[in-house]
Protein backbone atom coordinates (compact mmCIF):
# COMPACT_ATOMS: atom_id res chain seq x y z
CA UNK A 1 0.00 0.00 0.00
CA UNK A 2 1.38 3.20 -1.07
CA UNK A 3 2.21 5.93 1.51
CA UNK A 4 2.73 9.48 0.55
CA UNK A 5 5.86 9.52 2.00
CA UNK A 6 6.91 6.34 0.14
CA UNK A 7 10.46 6.68 -1.48
CA UNK A 8 9.82 5.88 -5.19
CA UNK A 9 13.85 5.06 -6.42
CA UNK A 10 13.33 5.64 -10.11
CA UNK A 11 12.65 9.22 -9.54
CA UNK A 12 15.95 10.15 -7.63
CA UNK A 13 18.87 11.19 -8.81
CA UNK A 14 22.34 9.32 -9.04
CA UNK A 15 23.39 11.23 -5.90
CA UNK A 16 20.80 10.80 -4.17
CA UNK A 17 19.77 7.27 -4.87
CA UNK A 18 22.80 5.95 -3.85
CA UNK A 19 22.50 7.50 -0.47
CA UNK A 20 19.20 6.31 -0.45
CA UNK A 21 20.87 3.01 -0.88
CA UNK A 22 22.98 3.78 2.33
CA UNK A 23 20.23 3.57 4.21
CA UNK A 24 18.31 0.88 2.61
CA UNK A 25 21.06 -1.25 3.40
CA UNK A 26 21.60 0.12 6.84
CA UNK A 27 17.68 -1.03 7.40
CA UNK A 28 18.07 -4.59 5.35
CA UNK A 29 15.40 -4.12 2.84
CA UNK A 30 16.64 -6.60 0.38
CA UNK A 31 14.21 -5.86 -2.30
CA UNK A 32 14.80 -2.02 -2.63
CA UNK A 33 18.61 -2.93 -3.05
CA UNK A 34 17.93 -4.96 -5.74
CA UNK A 35 15.31 -2.75 -7.32
CA UNK A 36 18.08 0.40 -7.04
CA UNK A 37 21.10 -1.81 -8.34
CA UNK A 38 19.10 -2.55 -11.61
CA UNK A 39 18.29 0.99 -11.45
CA UNK A 40 21.58 1.93 -11.53
CA UNK A 41 22.56 -0.81 -13.97
CA UNK A 42 20.21 0.99 -16.48
CA UNK A 43 21.42 4.10 -15.83
CA UNK A 44 24.55 2.91 -17.75
CA UNK A 45 26.96 2.45 -14.74
CA UNK A 46 29.59 -0.47 -14.08
CA UNK A 47 29.07 -3.30 -11.93
CA UNK A 48 32.39 -2.03 -10.32
CA UNK A 49 31.20 1.23 -9.56
CA UNK A 50 27.81 0.08 -8.15
CA UNK A 51 29.53 -2.62 -6.09
CA UNK A 52 31.93 -0.08 -4.19
CA UNK A 53 30.20 3.25 -4.16
CA UNK A 54 26.86 2.29 -3.32
CA UNK A 55 27.01 -1.40 -1.84
CA UNK A 56 30.20 -1.38 0.14
CA UNK A 57 29.83 1.74 0.96
CA UNK A 58 26.87 1.33 3.00
CA UNK A 59 27.97 -1.36 4.27
CA UNK A 60 31.25 0.15 5.73
CA UNK A 61 28.29 2.35 7.52
CA UNK A 62 26.93 -0.80 8.95
CA UNK A 63 30.38 -2.27 9.50
CA UNK A 64 31.21 1.04 11.80
CA UNK A 65 28.51 0.93 13.49
CA UNK A 66 28.24 -2.35 14.58
CA UNK A 67 31.85 -1.99 15.75
CA UNK A 68 30.95 1.53 17.85
CA UNK A 69 28.20 -0.68 19.44
CA UNK A 70 24.95 1.19 17.58
CA UNK A 71 23.91 -2.06 15.68
CA UNK A 72 24.29 -5.48 16.73
CA UNK A 73 23.96 -9.19 15.28
CA UNK A 74 20.34 -9.22 13.92
CA UNK A 75 20.25 -5.78 11.62
CA UNK A 76 23.97 -6.70 10.25
CA UNK A 77 22.26 -10.01 9.30
CA UNK A 78 19.60 -8.34 7.87
CA UNK A 79 22.01 -5.56 6.33
CA UNK A 80 24.22 -8.61 5.14
CA UNK A 81 21.28 -10.36 3.47
CA UNK A 82 20.63 -7.08 1.51
CA UNK A 83 23.60 -6.57 0.37
CA UNK A 84 23.89 -10.41 -0.89
CA UNK A 85 20.42 -9.49 -2.98
CA UNK A 86 22.57 -6.97 -4.93
CA UNK A 87 25.53 -8.95 -4.93
CA UNK A 88 23.60 -12.10 -6.99
CA UNK A 89 22.81 -9.52 -9.25
CA UNK A 90 26.28 -7.76 -9.95
CA UNK A 91 28.47 -11.06 -9.51
CA UNK A 92 28.02 -12.28 -13.21
CA UNK A 93 28.67 -8.49 -14.69
CA UNK A 94 31.72 -8.24 -12.30
CA UNK A 95 32.94 -11.52 -13.95
CA UNK A 96 32.23 -10.23 -17.38
CA UNK A 97 33.68 -6.65 -17.15
CA UNK A 98 36.99 -7.67 -15.65
CA UNK A 99 36.36 -5.77 -12.47
CA UNK A 100 39.49 -5.77 -9.65
CA UNK A 101 38.98 -8.74 -7.30
CA UNK A 102 39.62 -7.30 -3.50
CA UNK A 103 41.14 -10.33 -2.81
CA UNK A 104 39.95 -14.06 -1.45
CA UNK A 105 39.31 -15.44 1.96
CA UNK A 106 39.30 -18.93 3.56
CA UNK A 107 37.77 -18.84 6.81
CA UNK A 108 36.54 -21.52 9.25
CA UNK A 109 36.74 -22.49 12.88
CA UNK A 110 39.89 -24.72 14.41
CA UNK A 111 39.89 -28.02 14.95
CA UNK A 112 37.89 -29.21 18.07
CA UNK A 113 35.72 -25.75 18.07
CA UNK A 114 32.20 -25.76 16.90
CA UNK A 115 30.53 -22.53 17.40
CA UNK A 116 30.52 -20.90 13.86
CA UNK A 117 28.26 -17.62 14.83
CA UNK A 118 31.14 -15.71 14.85
CA UNK A 119 32.83 -16.68 12.02
CA UNK A 120 29.76 -16.88 9.86
CA UNK A 121 29.44 -13.07 10.48
CA UNK A 122 32.98 -12.34 9.54
CA UNK A 123 32.34 -14.48 6.30
CA UNK A 124 29.00 -12.44 5.70
CA UNK A 125 30.82 -8.79 6.46
CA UNK A 126 33.73 -9.48 4.03
CA UNK A 127 31.59 -11.06 1.31
CA UNK A 128 29.86 -7.49 2.12
CA UNK A 129 32.86 -5.94 1.72
CA UNK A 130 33.17 -7.26 -2.02
CA UNK A 131 36.00 -10.01 -0.78
CA UNK A 132 35.16 -13.04 -2.01
CA UNK A 133 35.05 -15.92 0.67
CA UNK A 134 35.45 -19.21 0.97
CA UNK A 135 33.88 -20.92 4.11
CA UNK A 136 35.19 -24.54 5.43
CA UNK A 137 32.87 -24.58 8.18
CA UNK A 138 33.42 -25.90 11.76
CA UNK A 139 36.07 -28.11 13.58
CA UNK A 140 38.83 -27.42 10.62
CA UNK A 141 42.58 -29.38 11.33
CA UNK A 142 45.67 -27.76 9.71
CA UNK A 143 45.12 -30.16 6.45
CA UNK A 144 41.72 -28.79 6.04
CA UNK A 145 43.22 -24.85 6.09
CA UNK A 146 46.35 -25.41 4.07
CA UNK A 147 43.86 -27.96 1.10
CA UNK A 148 41.63 -25.07 0.87
CA UNK A 149 44.47 -22.11 0.86
CA UNK A 150 46.20 -23.82 -2.05
CA UNK A 151 43.03 -24.68 -3.96
CA UNK A 152 41.55 -21.57 -3.77
CA UNK A 153 44.59 -19.23 -4.61
CA UNK A 154 43.53 -17.48 -1.81
CA UNK A 155 44.94 -13.99 -0.39
CA UNK A 156 43.77 -14.75 3.16
CA UNK A 157 43.37 -17.19 6.04
CA UNK A 158 40.87 -16.48 8.66
CA UNK A 159 40.70 -18.10 11.40
CA UNK A 160 37.89 -18.25 14.20
CA UNK A 161 38.05 -19.91 17.82
CA UNK A 162 35.12 -19.49 20.96
CA UNK A 163 36.57 -21.40 23.43
CA UNK A 164 39.65 -21.02 25.48
CA UNK A 165 41.21 -24.71 24.70
CA UNK A 166 41.02 -24.44 21.48
CA UNK A 167 42.47 -21.06 20.47
CA UNK A 168 45.88 -22.61 20.99
CA UNK A 169 45.12 -24.71 17.76
CA UNK A 170 45.53 -21.13 15.88
CA UNK A 171 49.91 -21.32 16.71
CA UNK A 172 49.81 -24.88 15.03
CA UNK A 173 48.26 -24.10 12.19
CA UNK A 174 50.81 -20.76 11.61
CA UNK A 175 53.48 -23.37 12.58
CA UNK A 176 52.70 -25.68 9.68
CA UNK A 177 52.59 -23.01 7.30
CA UNK A 178 56.15 -21.83 8.65
CA UNK A 179 57.40 -25.18 8.10
CA UNK A 180 56.26 -25.37 4.72
CA UNK A 181 57.82 -22.23 3.99
CA UNK A 182 53.63 -20.94 3.12
CA UNK A 183 53.25 -18.84 5.69
CA UNK A 184 54.39 -14.85 4.20
CA UNK A 185 52.10 -16.09 0.76
CA UNK A 186 49.04 -15.22 3.24
CA UNK A 187 47.36 -12.57 5.44
CA UNK A 188 46.57 -14.47 8.93
CA UNK A 189 43.56 -13.40 10.46
CA UNK A 190 42.38 -14.07 13.84
CA UNK A 191 39.13 -13.67 15.46
CA UNK A 192 36.58 -15.24 18.31
CA UNK A 193 35.74 -13.74 21.72
CA UNK A 194 38.69 -15.41 24.30
CA UNK A 195 41.17 -14.00 21.89
CA UNK A 196 43.06 -10.28 22.30
CA UNK A 197 45.59 -8.27 20.61
CA UNK A 198 48.71 -10.11 22.65
CA UNK A 199 47.26 -13.47 21.92
CA UNK A 200 47.47 -12.84 17.90
CA UNK A 201 50.91 -11.81 18.13
CA UNK A 202 51.99 -14.26 20.38
CA UNK A 203 51.02 -16.52 17.96
CA UNK A 204 52.50 -15.11 14.95
CA UNK A 205 49.18 -13.77 13.13
CA UNK A 206 49.12 -10.96 11.14
CA UNK A 207 46.30 -9.10 13.37
CA UNK A 208 43.71 -10.22 15.36
CA UNK A 209 39.96 -8.28 14.96
CA UNK A 210 37.85 -8.13 17.92
CA UNK A 211 34.89 -8.00 15.50
CA UNK A 212 33.83 -8.45 12.18
CA UNK A 213 33.81 -4.75 10.92
CA UNK A 214 37.61 -4.77 12.42
CA UNK A 215 38.28 -7.67 10.22
CA UNK A 216 36.59 -6.01 7.24
CA UNK A 217 38.88 -3.29 8.02
CA UNK A 218 42.09 -4.87 8.46
CA UNK A 219 41.81 -7.15 5.58
CA UNK A 220 40.96 -3.96 3.43
CA UNK A 221 44.54 -2.11 5.05
CA UNK A 222 46.11 -5.39 4.57
CA UNK A 223 45.42 -6.34 0.95
CA UNK A 224 45.96 -2.35 -0.30
CA UNK A 225 49.43 -2.45 1.84
CA UNK A 226 50.19 -6.15 0.07
CA UNK A 227 49.19 -4.65 -3.33
CA UNK A 228 51.77 -1.43 -2.72
CA UNK A 229 54.73 -3.71 -1.86
CA UNK A 230 54.29 -5.97 -4.39
CA UNK A 231 54.00 -2.75 -6.96
CA UNK A 232 57.39 -1.28 -5.40
CA UNK B 1 5.08 -27.54 46.47
CA UNK B 2 8.21 -25.36 46.35
CA UNK B 3 11.74 -26.51 45.25
CA UNK B 4 14.66 -26.20 47.46
CA UNK B 5 15.55 -22.63 45.94
CA UNK B 6 12.23 -21.36 46.47
CA UNK B 7 12.38 -22.10 49.75
CA UNK B 8 16.75 -20.68 50.21
CA UNK B 9 15.46 -17.76 48.56
CA UNK B 10 12.73 -17.24 51.24
CA UNK B 11 14.71 -17.45 53.90
CA UNK B 12 17.78 -16.13 53.16
CA UNK B 13 19.18 -12.44 51.77
CA UNK B 14 21.53 -14.03 49.65
CA UNK B 15 22.68 -17.22 48.34
CA UNK B 16 26.57 -18.25 46.67
CA UNK B 17 26.08 -20.09 43.20
CA UNK B 18 28.41 -21.85 41.39
CA UNK B 19 31.82 -21.51 39.47
CA UNK B 20 32.89 -22.47 35.99
CA UNK B 21 32.24 -25.63 34.48
CA UNK B 22 34.31 -26.03 31.24
CA UNK B 23 37.82 -24.40 33.50
CA UNK B 24 37.22 -26.82 35.84
CA UNK B 25 36.62 -30.05 33.59
CA UNK B 26 39.82 -28.66 31.68
CA UNK B 27 41.82 -29.21 34.03
CA UNK B 28 40.35 -32.98 34.99
CA UNK B 29 41.60 -33.66 31.49
CA UNK B 30 38.74 -32.94 29.26
CA UNK B 31 40.19 -32.11 26.01
CA UNK B 32 38.74 -29.46 23.42
CA UNK B 33 36.12 -30.10 21.47
CA UNK B 34 34.98 -32.82 23.32
CA UNK B 35 31.06 -32.51 24.75
CA UNK B 36 31.28 -32.36 28.40
CA UNK B 37 27.79 -33.73 28.49
CA UNK B 38 29.43 -37.67 27.36
CA UNK B 39 31.58 -37.51 30.77
CA UNK B 40 27.97 -37.44 32.79
CA UNK B 41 28.58 -41.60 31.24
CA UNK B 42 31.51 -41.84 30.50
CA UNK B 43 33.29 -40.33 33.71
CA UNK B 44 30.21 -39.98 36.36
CA UNK B 45 32.89 -39.65 39.37
CA UNK B 46 34.79 -36.47 37.96
CA UNK B 47 30.67 -34.66 37.73
CA UNK B 48 30.16 -35.84 40.95
CA UNK B 49 34.17 -33.79 41.94
CA UNK B 50 32.81 -31.22 39.98
CA UNK B 51 29.68 -30.63 41.83
CA UNK B 52 31.21 -31.32 45.38
CA UNK B 53 33.54 -28.52 44.55
CA UNK B 54 30.98 -26.29 44.85
CA UNK B 55 29.11 -27.53 47.95
CA UNK B 56 32.24 -27.83 49.92
CA UNK B 57 33.18 -24.15 48.62
CA UNK B 58 30.02 -23.18 50.57
CA UNK B 59 27.98 -22.98 47.22
CA UNK B 60 23.75 -22.93 48.36
CA UNK B 61 23.23 -24.23 44.57
CA UNK B 62 24.78 -25.41 41.24
CA UNK B 63 24.09 -26.01 37.62
CA UNK B 64 24.40 -29.74 36.27
CA UNK B 65 26.87 -30.23 33.49
CA UNK B 66 24.47 -30.44 30.79
CA UNK B 67 24.70 -27.04 29.26
CA UNK B 68 25.22 -28.00 25.60
CA UNK B 69 22.67 -30.88 26.33
CA UNK B 70 20.42 -29.89 23.52
CA UNK B 71 19.69 -31.78 20.11
CA UNK B 72 21.45 -29.02 18.40
CA UNK B 73 24.42 -28.57 19.80
CA UNK B 74 24.41 -32.76 20.71
CA UNK B 75 23.86 -32.96 16.75
CA UNK B 76 27.35 -31.83 16.00
CA UNK B 77 28.87 -34.95 17.87
CA UNK B 78 25.89 -37.05 16.27
CA UNK B 79 24.68 -37.19 19.93
CA UNK B 80 20.95 -35.71 19.01
CA UNK B 81 19.46 -39.39 20.43
CA UNK B 82 21.24 -39.17 23.58
CA UNK B 83 19.21 -35.48 24.63
CA UNK B 84 16.73 -37.27 27.30
CA UNK B 85 19.73 -39.64 28.94
CA UNK B 86 22.72 -37.44 28.96
CA UNK B 87 20.70 -34.41 31.01
CA UNK B 88 19.03 -37.20 33.45
CA UNK B 89 22.54 -38.42 34.92
CA UNK B 90 23.65 -34.73 34.73
CA UNK B 91 20.78 -33.88 36.94
CA UNK B 92 20.91 -37.31 38.92
CA UNK B 93 24.76 -37.09 39.99
CA UNK B 94 23.61 -33.62 41.03
CA UNK B 95 20.95 -35.13 43.21
CA UNK B 96 22.95 -37.85 44.63
CA UNK B 97 25.75 -34.58 45.60
CA UNK B 98 23.11 -32.63 47.24
CA UNK B 99 21.52 -35.01 49.12
CA UNK B 100 24.80 -35.33 50.99
CA UNK B 101 25.94 -31.77 51.30
CA UNK B 102 24.12 -31.99 54.68
CA UNK B 103 22.40 -28.50 54.32
CA UNK B 104 19.76 -27.70 51.51
CA UNK B 105 21.77 -27.55 48.19
CA UNK B 106 19.51 -26.89 45.18
CA UNK B 107 20.29 -28.95 41.71
CA UNK B 108 20.00 -26.47 38.95
CA UNK B 109 19.37 -27.92 35.87
CA UNK B 110 21.82 -25.96 33.18
CA UNK B 111 20.20 -25.12 29.61
CA UNK B 112 22.97 -23.32 27.08
CA UNK B 113 21.63 -21.96 23.76
CA UNK B 114 21.19 -23.88 21.08
CA UNK B 115 23.49 -21.77 18.62
CA UNK B 116 21.24 -21.04 16.03
CA UNK B 117 19.74 -18.45 14.97
CA UNK B 118 15.94 -17.46 14.60
CA UNK B 119 14.09 -17.34 11.50
CA UNK B 120 14.47 -15.18 9.04
CA UNK B 121 17.73 -14.49 9.14
CA UNK B 122 18.53 -18.00 10.61
CA UNK B 123 16.72 -21.16 10.61
CA UNK B 124 15.37 -21.65 14.53
CA UNK B 125 11.78 -21.06 14.83
CA UNK B 126 9.85 -20.74 18.03
CA UNK B 127 8.41 -24.48 18.01
CA UNK B 128 12.00 -26.07 17.45
CA UNK B 129 13.54 -23.90 20.45
CA UNK B 130 10.50 -24.94 22.57
CA UNK B 131 10.87 -28.80 21.60
CA UNK B 132 14.49 -29.11 22.11
CA UNK B 133 14.59 -27.00 24.98
CA UNK B 134 11.45 -29.17 26.21
CA UNK B 135 13.18 -32.32 25.79
CA UNK B 136 15.90 -31.30 27.50
CA UNK B 137 13.79 -30.23 30.87
CA UNK B 138 11.65 -33.67 30.57
CA UNK B 139 15.32 -35.22 30.92
CA UNK B 140 16.32 -32.50 34.27
CA UNK B 141 13.43 -33.37 35.77
CA UNK B 142 13.26 -37.06 35.31
CA UNK B 143 16.91 -36.45 36.96
CA UNK B 144 15.82 -35.16 39.92
CA UNK B 145 16.82 -31.21 39.15
CA UNK B 146 15.01 -28.89 41.93
CA UNK B 147 14.80 -26.03 38.80
CA UNK B 148 16.14 -25.17 35.18
CA UNK B 149 18.64 -22.66 34.84
CA UNK B 150 18.92 -21.66 31.36
CA UNK B 151 21.85 -19.51 30.53
CA UNK B 152 24.18 -17.18 28.22
CA UNK B 153 21.43 -16.43 26.24
CA UNK B 154 21.66 -13.86 23.64
CA UNK B 155 18.42 -13.42 21.70
CA UNK B 156 15.02 -12.87 23.44
CA UNK B 157 13.24 -15.38 20.88
CA UNK B 158 15.11 -18.07 22.35
CA UNK B 159 15.02 -16.81 26.29
CA UNK B 160 10.92 -16.91 25.79
CA UNK B 161 11.07 -20.67 24.18
CA UNK B 162 13.05 -21.53 27.12
CA UNK B 163 10.68 -20.43 29.11
CA UNK B 164 7.75 -21.99 27.53
CA UNK B 165 9.81 -24.73 27.60
CA UNK B 166 10.22 -25.24 31.66
CA UNK B 167 6.14 -23.98 31.98
CA UNK B 168 5.76 -27.52 29.45
CA UNK B 169 7.87 -29.32 31.78
CA UNK B 170 5.79 -27.89 34.52
CA UNK B 171 9.22 -26.68 36.61
CA UNK B 172 10.21 -23.44 38.34
CA UNK B 173 13.11 -21.98 36.01
CA UNK B 174 15.90 -18.97 36.44
CA UNK B 175 17.06 -17.41 33.78
CA UNK B 176 20.20 -15.84 32.82
CA UNK B 177 21.66 -13.58 29.35
CA UNK B 178 25.38 -13.10 28.42
CA UNK B 179 25.90 -9.41 27.47
CA UNK B 180 29.58 -9.28 26.26
CA UNK B 181 29.00 -6.84 23.24
CA UNK B 182 28.99 -3.07 24.52
CA UNK B 183 27.41 -3.93 27.46
CA UNK B 184 24.33 -5.81 25.56
CA UNK B 185 23.83 -9.69 24.26
CA UNK B 186 25.38 -10.12 20.66
CA UNK B 187 21.72 -9.48 19.54
CA UNK B 188 21.66 -6.38 21.07
CA UNK B 189 19.61 -6.87 23.98
CA UNK B 190 20.04 -4.41 26.96
CA UNK B 191 20.09 -5.06 31.23
CA UNK B 192 16.34 -3.21 31.05
CA UNK B 193 15.41 -5.07 27.80
CA UNK B 194 15.96 -8.04 29.59
CA UNK B 195 14.17 -6.68 33.01
CA UNK B 196 11.27 -5.78 31.23
CA UNK B 197 10.70 -9.11 29.40
CA UNK B 198 11.28 -11.40 32.01
CA UNK B 199 7.49 -9.83 33.47
CA UNK B 200 5.92 -9.97 30.43
CA UNK B 201 6.41 -14.00 30.42
CA UNK B 202 3.40 -15.91 31.43
CA UNK B 203 5.46 -18.21 33.65
CA UNK B 204 8.18 -15.51 34.54
CA UNK B 205 11.64 -17.02 36.34
CA UNK B 206 12.35 -17.18 40.59
CA UNK B 207 15.21 -14.97 39.55
CA UNK B 208 16.77 -13.37 36.33
CA UNK B 209 20.26 -12.04 35.78
CA UNK B 210 23.68 -11.77 33.71
CA UNK B 211 26.64 -14.35 33.51
CA UNK B 212 29.68 -14.65 31.57
CA UNK B 213 30.04 -11.95 29.16
CA UNK B 214 33.04 -9.70 29.45
CA UNK B 215 34.71 -9.24 33.19
CA UNK B 216 33.33 -8.75 36.22
CA UNK B 217 32.90 -5.33 36.02
CA UNK B 218 30.87 -5.25 32.88
CA UNK B 219 28.64 -8.16 34.68
CA UNK B 220 28.05 -5.53 37.92
CA UNK B 221 27.37 -2.83 35.64
CA UNK B 222 24.71 -4.85 34.03
CA UNK B 223 23.25 -6.12 37.33
CA UNK B 224 23.06 -2.55 37.94
CA UNK B 225 21.21 -2.13 35.41
CA UNK B 226 18.41 -4.38 36.72
CA UNK B 227 17.96 -3.18 39.23
CA UNK B 228 17.73 0.52 38.19
CA UNK B 229 14.82 -0.96 36.16
CA UNK B 230 13.18 -1.17 39.42
CA UNK B 231 12.75 -4.98 39.20
CA UNK B 232 11.31 -6.79 42.84
CA UNK B 233 12.72 -10.43 41.28
CA UNK B 234 15.63 -11.87 42.87
CA UNK B 235 19.11 -10.83 40.12
CA UNK B 236 21.18 -13.41 39.47
CA UNK B 237 25.33 -12.40 38.95
CA UNK B 238 27.23 -15.11 37.36
CA UNK B 239 30.43 -12.79 35.87
CA UNK B 240 33.72 -14.72 34.75
CA UNK B 241 36.83 -14.77 36.70
CA UNK B 242 38.54 -11.59 35.04
CA UNK B 243 39.59 -11.87 31.16
CA UNK B 244 41.67 -14.94 29.60
CA UNK B 245 45.27 -14.26 29.10
CA UNK B 246 47.66 -16.80 26.95
CA UNK B 247 50.56 -18.30 28.47
CA UNK B 248 52.97 -20.66 27.15
CA UNK B 249 50.61 -22.30 25.32
CA UNK B 250 47.47 -22.87 27.62
CA UNK B 251 44.85 -20.14 29.11
CA UNK B 252 44.25 -18.57 32.36
CA UNK B 253 42.07 -16.14 33.56
CA UNK B 254 43.53 -13.17 34.96
CA UNK B 255 40.77 -12.69 38.17
CA UNK B 256 41.99 -13.54 41.71
CA UNK B 257 39.86 -14.55 44.06
CA UNK B 258 40.55 -11.66 46.32
CA UNK B 259 39.02 -10.11 43.46
CA UNK B 260 36.09 -12.56 42.95
CA UNK B 261 35.37 -11.82 47.19
CA UNK B 262 35.25 -8.07 46.61
CA UNK B 263 33.60 -8.92 43.43
CA UNK B 264 30.30 -10.83 45.01
CA UNK B 265 30.27 -7.95 47.80
CA UNK B 266 29.53 -5.50 45.05
CA UNK B 267 27.07 -7.57 43.53
CA UNK B 268 25.35 -8.23 46.71
CA UNK B 269 25.68 -4.44 47.58
CA UNK B 270 24.48 -3.62 44.01
CA UNK B 271 21.31 -5.83 44.56
CA UNK B 272 21.73 -9.04 43.39
CA UNK B 273 20.75 -11.95 45.80
CA UNK B 274 22.10 -15.13 43.90
CA UNK B 275 25.80 -14.47 43.37
CA UNK B 276 28.41 -17.13 41.85
CA UNK B 277 31.21 -17.11 38.67
CA UNK B 278 31.07 -18.22 35.35
CA UNK B 279 34.33 -18.99 33.30
CA UNK B 280 37.70 -19.21 35.09
CA UNK B 281 36.00 -19.47 38.48
CA UNK B 282 37.77 -22.11 40.12
CA UNK B 283 37.02 -23.48 43.73
CA UNK B 284 39.92 -21.01 45.60
CA UNK B 285 37.79 -18.39 44.01
CA UNK B 286 34.26 -19.76 45.52
CA UNK B 287 35.78 -20.27 48.49
CA UNK B 288 37.23 -16.25 48.81
CA UNK B 289 33.60 -15.30 47.88
CA UNK B 290 32.17 -17.02 50.27
CA UNK B 291 34.05 -15.95 53.06
CA UNK B 292 33.79 -12.48 51.97
CA UNK B 293 29.86 -12.50 51.91
CA UNK B 294 29.67 -14.40 54.97
CA UNK B 295 32.23 -11.70 56.99
CA UNK B 296 31.45 -8.80 55.11
CA UNK B 297 29.11 -6.45 56.40
CA UNK B 298 26.78 -4.99 53.53
CA UNK B 299 27.57 -1.46 52.12
CA UNK B 300 26.00 1.44 50.24
CA UNK B 301 24.75 0.89 46.84
CA UNK B 302 28.00 1.13 44.64
CA UNK B 303 28.69 3.96 41.65
CA UNK B 304 29.74 2.75 38.60
CA UNK B 305 33.32 4.48 39.83
CA UNK B 306 33.63 2.14 42.73
CA UNK B 307 33.08 -0.81 40.69
CA UNK B 308 35.49 0.17 38.48
CA UNK B 309 38.22 1.26 41.22
CA UNK B 310 37.73 -2.06 42.20
CA UNK B 311 36.76 -4.28 39.59
CA UNK B 312 38.72 -2.38 36.64
CA UNK B 313 37.18 -0.35 33.54
CA UNK B 314 34.59 -1.30 31.34
CA UNK B 315 34.82 -2.59 27.70
CA UNK B 316 32.53 -0.21 26.59
CA UNK B 317 31.87 3.40 27.01
CA UNK B 318 27.80 3.43 27.21
CA UNK B 319 25.20 -0.31 28.00
CA UNK B 320 22.60 0.89 26.08
CA UNK B 321 20.27 2.21 28.96
CA UNK B 322 19.50 5.57 30.75
CA UNK B 323 19.19 8.62 29.26
CA UNK B 324 22.41 7.83 27.38
CA UNK B 325 21.14 4.92 24.99
CA UNK B 326 24.10 5.88 22.44
CA UNK B 327 23.63 7.27 18.73
CA UNK B 328 21.75 6.49 16.41
CA UNK B 329 21.30 7.14 12.66
CA UNK B 330 19.53 9.77 10.89
CA UNK B 331 17.52 8.69 7.82
CA UNK B 332 17.07 10.44 4.55
CA UNK B 333 13.24 9.40 4.35
CA UNK B 334 10.50 7.44 5.67
CA UNK B 335 10.19 4.08 4.32
CA UNK B 336 7.36 1.88 4.40
CA UNK B 337 7.26 -0.58 7.22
Amino acid sequence: MADEDDIILSELDDEELVLQMHDDLYDGLKEEIEEAVHILIDRGWTPYDILTKALVAGMTIVGNDFRDGILFVPEVLLAANAMKGGMAILKPLLVETGAPRMGKMVIGTVKGDIHDIGKNLVAMMMEGAGFEVVDIGINNPVESYLEALDREGADILGMSALLTTTMPYMKVVIDTMKEKGIRDDYLVIVGGAPLNEEFGKAIGADAYCRDAAVAVETAKDMVARKHNRMGA
Amino acid sequence: MTNTLTRLLQSRDWLLADGATGTNLFNMGLSSGEPPEFWNVEHPDRIAKLYSFAVEAGSDLFLTNSFGGNASRLKLHNAQARVRELNRIAAEIGREVADKAGRPVAVCGSIGPTGEIFAPMGTLTHELAVEMFHEQAEGLKEGGADVLWVETISAPEEFKAAAEAARLAGMDWCGTMSFDTAGRTMMGVTSAQLAALVEKLPNPPLAFGANCGVGAADLMRTVMGFASAGTERPIIAKGNAGIPKYHDGHIHYDGTPALMGDYACLARDAGATIIGGCCGTMPEHLKAMHEALTTRPRGPRPSLEDITAKLGAFSSASDGTGDDDGPGRERRGRRRS
